[in-house]
């Protein structure tokens, strides 16, 4: 029900983002995903892989800081009103987004929507719920 | 040429080190008999204050440290109770103990005296308005030209730092005719009030005393340029008394040290020999009249040299060139004394962080000093989220400005980026230019 996202920390310097990917590229490690918080010094930036375990041991072995997160990733009617739906849901019960974006892939006629949300057991819960269909790891690294 | 007290300050060389010879005595004597840590200094070390007869027997006498300062805090090296002491100040140590010196109504007297030369020496008279933009407070520069200037019977204006814009005003509004702060706050000052359109040569402002952190011949010429007075380097540490200690003339050539007060010596920072003058090495001082804090061959850690040959002005004192150094690692940044372990001390204590981290010191153009510290993240500060290393960021900078007392920047860096060297890391970088 949940999967992994990895986080690594990036300075903001020129090259930085490259190193990333040609990191992964070159242990034929595929980006599903991806998202950047940043502020003016630094970033982090958030990917889903197909293998997330395979990815943090590369990138920490080429020296980068790696944290490892559950999130959910989210199946949503692709037409409009599809993730405003999703997000009266949960705020219907008072949950918070810290944070969410878009799948690379679709599911069917889906789009796939990644949430992080705390705390993430309720979040099940209350999407299950409202109808909400939560992909497995393995169902999203297929697709 | 200007001068406080031209019959002191050119009284004849053999009158002046008959009168430091009798000070000195004096002096050993009084630490002997009222710190118990200067009879013990003095015993082990065989010295009996009947053996100081003169002052060339100064070099008899052990030094005395920042570390004694630590090992005696508070009041540990005060020479009378603290109903004689009538004003206390502190500056930093080299670990979260606070350096604290006091003292008496006699002092005080001896130390506005010293910044009454001082400031004569630049030409202040009783007719001038002093901008005294020194912070005022535990820090001894502000109430330490504050007094001086009081001495001289000038105007004072306690503005204390900060505040540029206020500055420029009240500069301008009261006429203000002498400046008296860190000479980055004077280039800062100058660069202000430039781009606010003020044409500083109309105003009367005419000689600035700039200390309590090292500058250079560049930066002299900078200032004299933006607001068209005399730049002048004023030294001193509150360890021997405060700003006043030496003091350039108009020659504009070397400090010249208030000799009758504060004796000084060049020592080999290695060996402790005392070097000629002429020599670089580490500057040492001795108090010659002070009561609360006698102090016997304080060890400055400050590296220059001492030359005698006769000043254009007729003083008898002898300069010191500015400084030119530390012979430890104490940076002087806005007039605050920092210590790398002092920052590293703060960062051990936070949870999280990697012991790894580098200090840099910059001086960009017009502006203040910036510290910065960088610290390289841990997989342990590293989340999904950024706000949660604002929250470290934030915890490291409220503890360590807590600790040192000014601003300063945390700068997040990737693991290992921070240079790695074989045995004694490299912690600091100090890309300020203070040596031309």
């Amino acid at each position: 029900m949940r999967v992994n996202q990895i986080s690594v920390f990036l300075e903001n310097k020129s090259g930085r983002l490259s190193d990333v990917t040609r990191t992964l590229a070159d242990n034929n490690i595929n980006i599903r995903a991806l998202s950047i918080a940043d502020t003016i010094d630094y970033g982090l930036l958030r990917l889903i892989v197909n293998d997330p375990d395979l990815a943090t041991q590369v990138l920490t072995d080429n020296g980068f800081t790696v944290a490892r997160t559950e999130v959910l990733a989210v199946e949503i009617p692709d037409r409009p009103g599809g993730l405003a739906g999703v997000i009266d849901i949960l705020a219907a019960k008072n949950l918070n987004i810290e944070y969410m974006y878009a799948f690379v892939g679709r599911s069917g006629d889906h789009a796939i929507v990644v949430f992080r949300i705390e705390p993430v057991e309720d979040a099940i819960t209350v999407l299950q719920e409202g109808g909400m269909r939560i992909l497995r790891g393995e169902e999203l690294h297929s697709l | 040429m200007y001068f406080w007290d031209k019959k002191t300050e050119c009284m004849s060389l053999d009158e002046l080190r008959e009168l430091q010879g009798e000070r000195l005595k004096n002096t050993v004597r009084f630490a002997y008999d009222n710190v118990p840590f200067y009879r013990r200094k003095l015993d082990a070390a065989g010295v009996n204050p009947e053996d100081i007869k003169s002052i060339d027997d100064i070099t008899k006498l052990p030094f005395t440290t920042k570390e004694d300062f630590r090992d005696n805090y508070p009041f540990g090296m005060f020479a009378v109770p603290l109903e004689q002491v009538v004003r206390i100040h502190a500056s930093s140590g080299t670990t979260g103990k606070q350096t604290v010196v006091g003292y008496t109504e006699n002092d005080i007297g001896v130390w506005s005296e010293a910044m009454a030369r001082t400031l004569s020496a630049g030409g202040t008279t009783k007719g001038d308005i002093v901008q005294n933009a020194y912070g005022y407070g535990l820090f001894t520069g502000g109430l330490g030209a504050h007094y001086g200037a009081e001495k001289i019977g000038a105007s004072v204006v306690p503005i204390s730092g900060g505040n540029t814009k206020r500055q420029l005003q009240i500069m301008q509004d009261f006429g203000c005719t002498v400046l008296c702060c860190t000479p980055s706050y004077a280039v800062l000052l100058g660069e202000s009030a430039a781009e606010q359109g003020i044409d500083t040569s109309k105003l009367p402002l005419k000689a600035g005393f700039f200390g309590a952190e090292p500058w250079s011949e560049n930066m002299r010429r900078e200032i004299e340029e933006k607001l068209h007075i005399d730049a002048l380097d004023i030294y001193g540490l509150s360890e021997v008394m405060g700003p006043g200690v030496s003091y350039e003339c108009m020659e504009k050539a070397g400090l010249h040290v208030s000799e009758d007060h504060f004796y000084p010596e060049i020592i080999d920072p290695e060996t402790g020999e005392r070097q000629p003058d002429g020599y670089k090495g580490e500057l040492v001082f001795t108090s010659l009249t002070k009561e609360a804090l006698p102090l016997i061959r304080y060890r400055t850690r400050d590296v220059t040299y001492l030359f005698s040959d006769n000043c254009g002005c007729g003083r008898v004192f002898r300069r010191m060139h500015r400084v030119l150094g530390r012979t430890d690692d104490m940076l002087i940044i806005r007039g605050v004394n920092v210590f790398p372990s002092q920052i590293e001390s703060i960062l051990m204590e936070i949870d999280g962080t990697e012991p790894h981290y580098l200090i840099v010191v910059d001086r960009e153009k017009g502006r203040m000093d910036q510290l910065e510290v960088w610290v390289e993240v841990s997989p342990k500060m590293v989340s999904d989220e950024v706000r949660k290393l604002e929250a470290i960021e934030r915890a490291i900078v409220a503890e360590l400005e807590s600790l040192l007392g000014i601003s300063l920047k945390i700068r997040l860096v990737e693991p290992k980026t921070i240079a790695r060297s074989e045995g004694k890391a490299k912690r600091v970088i100090d890309r300020r230019d203070l040596n031309q």
